[in-house]
Order: structure tokens, then C-alpha cells, then sequence
């Protein structure tokens, strides 16, 4: 079916549509865990820098 | 302040406290995203090198291995969260309606994924990106009930206020999967009718393995995601919780 690489990539002249298919799948799924991964991380963040006088609780 | 351990029969019961899921989401999240990564891998290679190429729509149709998954799940998504939202209000349950929000994101983006490969693949075979028939404009529906949860919880300010408004509103919009998925049935249009269904199929047998590979792997990742939101809602609003503290590292 591929005889080489650039056949690959070419996809029967459709090339752009199923790689463009699989390339935004591919990128949502690495994106959105990465923002995840963030979202977490400014959580963690602004918890841990107004937690204490919030609790009133300053002594560990 | 003190938390009591539930005295419960039924030891299940006791993932419904935010408390309990939040390390058992944890430990499941890692299996489900392998399996998401391992079937992605095998199901690519799979669709792009084992499957044959298609009669009448050449290599074009390879989009296929990844539109009809991401158009299952962002119905299945949408029921589930329909569901949460439901639990959420008959039981007041907080981990419901925690649920129904970890999810709605995810399907908001398998919806959007399952429009941009549909419109991909709809310009070289029918010579248009877009075009407003019956299937692709319930999807689009679709696409606007995740938005109008999102934006309807996050409009209000009392988190469980936020949350019979948005799941009143879930619950409503579930009409539209149905529609969704007869619509090929019931209107004349140009989207092609199923080609899996409950009765069988109409597909080369090579072409429905790499189908079902791809579809069981954005099952894992949808659930591997879901569970790693779903943590992070649970300590957003467990922040003042003694446990969610430890877990945070503040004391």
C-alpha cells in the first residue's frame, strides 16, 4: 500500500484532511492533561499562600 | 473539621464521599490513560497500515478511525454527565454533580474533535467543510449544551446552586443524543447512514478492528482525563477540608 515515506505522508493526495484528523486528535489529547497538570498546580499554589491566615491556624 | 468514617453495609457507598474517590481516582487514573496510549498506538497502525484502502473513497476515509470515536464518546460523555447531574439532584450527592462537571469538558472537546475530522473529511468527499444537515447540526447542538453547562455553573456563585441549575439543564439537553443518532434515519441527509450498528455492519472486517481499537482507546483516555479532573475539583472544593489540606501539603 506505502511504498515509501512520502507516499505515507501524501495519503492518496488527502494528506492534509487525514493527518489534519489525527494530528488536532493527537494534540487535545496531550493538551488537556497538560492543562490539567496546571490547573492543579495553581491550585496548589494559591492554597498554599492564603491557607494559613484562612484557617487562622499560623502554627504548624 | 472532624470527619467520622460512614458506617455503611455496602462498602461501594463509600466512594461516594469525595474523601474516599479521590484516592481511588488516583489509583485508576494511570491504568486507564495505558490503556489509552497502548490502543491508540496499536489502533493507529492498525488503520494506517493494515486496513486496505477504501473502494470508492481511496485514502480518504482513514479519517473514519478517529471521527466515529470521538462522535460515540462525546454522546456517551453527555449521557453520563446527564446521569451524574440526575444523581446529583434526586440524591444531593456532592460527587455527582462533581462528576457531571470533570466530564462536561472532555465531551466538549470529543465534540469539537468529532466536527473538525467530520468537516476534514466532508470537504474532499462532499466538496463542503460544513453543511446543515440534520446530523451535523444536532452535533453542533451538542457542542452549545456542553458550552451552556460550562458557562452556567461557572455564571454561579454558590457552587450548589451552580450545580442543580447546570444539571437541570444537562438533564434537559439529553433529548439531543437521540437526535443525534437517528438523525440519519429520520431526515434525508447527506451524512452517511451507520455502518456499525446493533444489527451489525457494513464494514471490512480489518477497517471495524482498528475502529473498535481507536474507540476503546478514547475510552481510556476519556476516563483517564476525567478522573484527573474530576481530583482536581474535589480539592478546589474540599479546600477547607482537614484531608484535602494534608493532601495539599498545608497543615
Amino acid at each position: 500500500m506505502w511504498n515509501n515515506v512520502g507516499d505515507f505522508l501524501a495519503m492518496g493526495g488527502y494528506g492534509l484532511y487525514v493527518w489534519g484528523s489525527i494530528g488536532a486528535c493527537l494534540l487535545v489529547c496531550m493538551v488537556e492533561p497538560i492543562s490539567l497538570n496546571l490547573k492543579r498546580r495553581a491550585l496548589l499554589a494559591e492554597v498554599r499562600e492564603q491557607g494559613t491566615p484562612d484557617t487562622g491556624q499560623s502554627q504548624s | 473539621m472532624p470527619t467520622s468514617k460512614p458506617i455503611t453495609r455496602v462498602n461501594w457507598f463509600q466512594f461516594a464521599a469525595p474523601q474516599r474517590f479521590y484516592p481511588l481516582a488516583g489509583k485508576l487514573m494511570p491504568w486507564f490513560a495505558a490503556i489509552g496510549v497502548i490502543l491508540s498506538v496499536y489502533g493507529l497502525y492498525l488503520g494506517l497500515w493494515v486496513a486496505p484502502t477504501d473502494a470508492t473513497q481511496g485514502q480518504a476515509y482513514r479519517i473514519i478511525f478517529v471521527h466515529v470515536p470521538t462522535a460515540w464518546m462525546s454522546m456517551v460523555i453527555y449521557v453520563a454527565m446527564a446521569g451524574w447531574a440526575g444523581a446529583g439532584l434526586v440524591f444531593n450527592s456532592r460527587l455527582s454533580s462533581m462528576m457531571a462537571c470533570a466530564l462536561a469538558p472532555t465531551g466538549a472537546l470529543m465534540t469539537f474533535l468529532a466536527l473538525w475530522t467530520g468537516a476534514l473529511w466532508g470537504k474532499p468527499t462532499w466538496g463542503a467543510w460544513w453543511v446543515w444537515d440534520a446530523r451535523l447540526t444536532s452535533e453542533l447542538v451538542l457542542l452549545f449544551l456542553y458550552i451552556g453547562f460550562m458557562s452556567l455553573h461557572a455564571s454561579i456563585d454558590d457552587v450548589r446552586r451552580a450545580d442543580r441549575a447546570a444539571g437541570l439543564l444537562a438533564l434537559i439537553g439529553v433529548v439531543n443524543v437521540p437526535i443525534i443518532y437517528f438523525s440519519v434515519k429520520w431526515w434525508n441527509t447527506l451524512h452517511q447512514g451507520a455502518s456499525v450498528s446493533f444489527k451489525g455492519t457494513s464494514m471490512a472486517t480489518p477497517m471495524l478492528i482498528a475502529m473498535l481499537v481507536m474507540t476503546f482507546a478514547f475510552w481510556g483516555y476519556c476516563i483517564a482525563v476525567v478522573l484527573k479532573r474530576v481530583r482536581v475539583i474535589i480539592l478546589e472544593r474540599e479546600r477547607h477540608a482537614a484531608w484535602a489540606r494534608a493532601e495539599m501539603g498545608v497543615a
